[in-house]
């Protein structure tokens, strides 16, 4: 479904990203772990269109992503819940999930909505509060339910677990893993690489802009490696 | 009494006036951060657009729609030509760059229209009507009418209208916007329209009391920044706020002390807003939650 060859970027001169191989097919959970500074939300933002791509390709389902400006990727299907939340706080919750589904017009906008308040009951009852003060955990599950909104075939997600309570960590995977059940593909960009593996298919381990490691999460999670640099075990 | 009224009056139309321009500068420094200083240049040109085209035999209404519709395509354009290649820029180049297409449409006027001062009569006659003492011109209520209608569509806008909420959205969080689908490009196209054309109204409204050439919008574009300043940079409702009491600040002065003073007022305004209270009346604090 989703396809990258060759990826390379840069943020001036400094080239971040050498060259990155990555494949995940429809339906799969596919987790990208990786120290800070590895790469991985770089990888992300030139997936989503915010990032600018210096060499390589990306294809999605078949379609060369390069030439589509970020904006017009939701409509082929790629969502992104990006690093650090960034909803619209000085919006409602209600308004940042209606602005998700701001290239639909239809009665599925309502649909979708109360599906995303049964995922997440805590946002419907916030509903008409601004989204800024919600804590958090409540931002990062607005945040999901916003890039769900917009109704992804695939969906990228960046550090959905940082910063939150063991508690709603779990919460968040658990959701992840309806998202499977519902068909939609997950490219999950994790720190909390034990909680990745536990709920991924495949897995890749960046390194310095580098694709690393790479393999079934279930040989991941037992490779001596992986234990000893992102699971402290 | 009849005295205080009177300043009343001219202070509100003129007031209103500024609320129109504070609302334009809001709206683009809400879109982009810049501070739009060739704002006035939009009232400058809804009122010259008019009355060349009321001289030029077109009805009234006509014209007017006629010379809003113009200016909101040099809005436009001012974000196209000039605006949107300078992204990245840091905000003060893109200010001073503002203050270049200021100069420039000042210029452009003057060669296009003509270096006269004009005029058109008033939509409702010339007559004044007497309020309790103090005489009132119909077009005084136009302006104040005009500019509560602005405003109102404006909120509706804004509240009511999914654009007007992705608008909001685009000003809050660029990246986030576009990562669900908003083209903040037209948004930003949008916002600079947007603005132009409520100069221009403005400037539509007011040409039959104030009379208008094209040297005419520095002033006004520092008057309203004053107002924007005063009631709040960001804020529609402090602009709405600090353009009436800046109008009613000015007509006081020119009426008790002296006409002479009068333009003082708003300059001294902003230096003491700047000083004292760099939010303006009705702007929030700006809270990050980490």
């Amino acid at each position: 479904m989703l396809k990258v060859e060759g990826l390379r970027a840069r943020y001036g001169r400094i080239e971040v990203l050498h060259g990155i191989d990555l494949e995940i097919a429809s339906g799969e959970i596919v987790c990208v772990l990786g120290a800070n500074g590895a790469g991985k939300t770089t990888l992300l933002r030139c997936l989503s269109g915010v990032q600018p791509i210096a060499a390589g390709t990306v294809t999605f389902r078949g379609e060369d992503l390069r030439p589509l400006p970020a904006h017009r990727r939701l409509a082929r299907g790629l969502a992104q819940s990006p690093e650090g939340r960034q909803i619209f706080t000085n919006l409602t919750v209600e308004e940042n999930l209606r602005l998700g589904a701001w290239l639909y017009a239809d009665d599925r906008v309502q649909t979708d909505m109360d599906h995303a308040f049964t995922l997440f009951p805590v946002l419907k009852q916030k509903r008409t509060q601004a989204a800024g003060g919600l804590s958090g955990g409540q931002q990062q599950m607005l945040a999901i339910a916003r890039a769900l909104m917009g109704r992804p075939s695939c969906l990228l997600l960046d550090e959905p677990s940082m910063g939150l309570a063991p508690i709603l960590v779990d919460q968040i995977f658990d959701v992840v893993r309806q998202m499977k059940a519902l068909g939609v593909t997950v490219l999950l960009v994790e720190q909390n690489a034990f909680g990745a593996l536990r709920i991924a298919d495949r897995g890749y381990v960046l390194e310095t802009g580098h694709v690393a490691l790479s393999g079934p999460a279930a040989e991941l999670i037992e490779n001596p490696r992986i234990r000893e640099a992102y699971l402290g075990l | 009494m009849a005295d205080l009224l009177q300043f009343l009056m001219s202070g509100l139309t003129v007031g209103a006036v500024y609320a129109l321009l504070a609302l334009g500068f809001t709206i683009i420094f809400n879109a982009s951060g810049v501070v739009n200083f060739a704002q006035g240049e939009f009232v400058m040109l809804g009122g010259m657009g008019t009355a060349f085209a009321i001289a030029a035999g077109l009805p009234v209404p006509l014209a007017a729609l006629l010379a809003i519709l113009g200016t909101a395509a040099v809005g436009v354009a001012l974000n196209r030509l000039a605006i949107a290649p300078a992204r990245g820029a840091p905000v003060v180049s893109l200010i001073i760059i503002t203050i270049g297409a200021a100069i420039f449409l000042q210029g452009a006027a003057g060669l296009i229209f003509d270096k006269q001062i004009h005029r058109y009569p008033g939509f409702s006659g010339e007559a004044p009507l007497r309020l309790a003492g103090a005489t009132l011109l119909p077009q005084s209520l136009w302006v104040m009418a005009g500019a509560a209608l602005t405003f109102a569509a404006l909120w509706l806008f804004f509240t009511r209208t999914l654009t007007g909420k992705a608008v909001l959205a685009t000003a809050n969080n660029p990246l986030a916007a576009s990562l669900v689908g908003i083209n903040t490009k037209a948004i930003m196209a949008l916002s600079f329209g947007l603005s132009a054309a409520i100069g221009a109204v403005a400037g539509v409204l007011v040409t039959p009391i104030t009379m208008t050439a094209y040297n005419t919008g520095v002033a006004l574009a520092l008057s309203g920044f004053a107002a924007a300043m005063l009631g709040g940079l960001g804020n529609p409702l402090g602009a709405l706020a600090g353009g009436l009491l800046l109008g009613v600040l000015e007509a006081m002065t020119a009426g008790y002390v002296s006409s002479e003073y009068k333009d003082a007022v708003s300059f001294i305004l902003i230096i003491l807003v700047l000083a004292l209270m760099p939010q303006g009346l009705l702007g929030r604090k700006s809270t990050d939650r980490v």
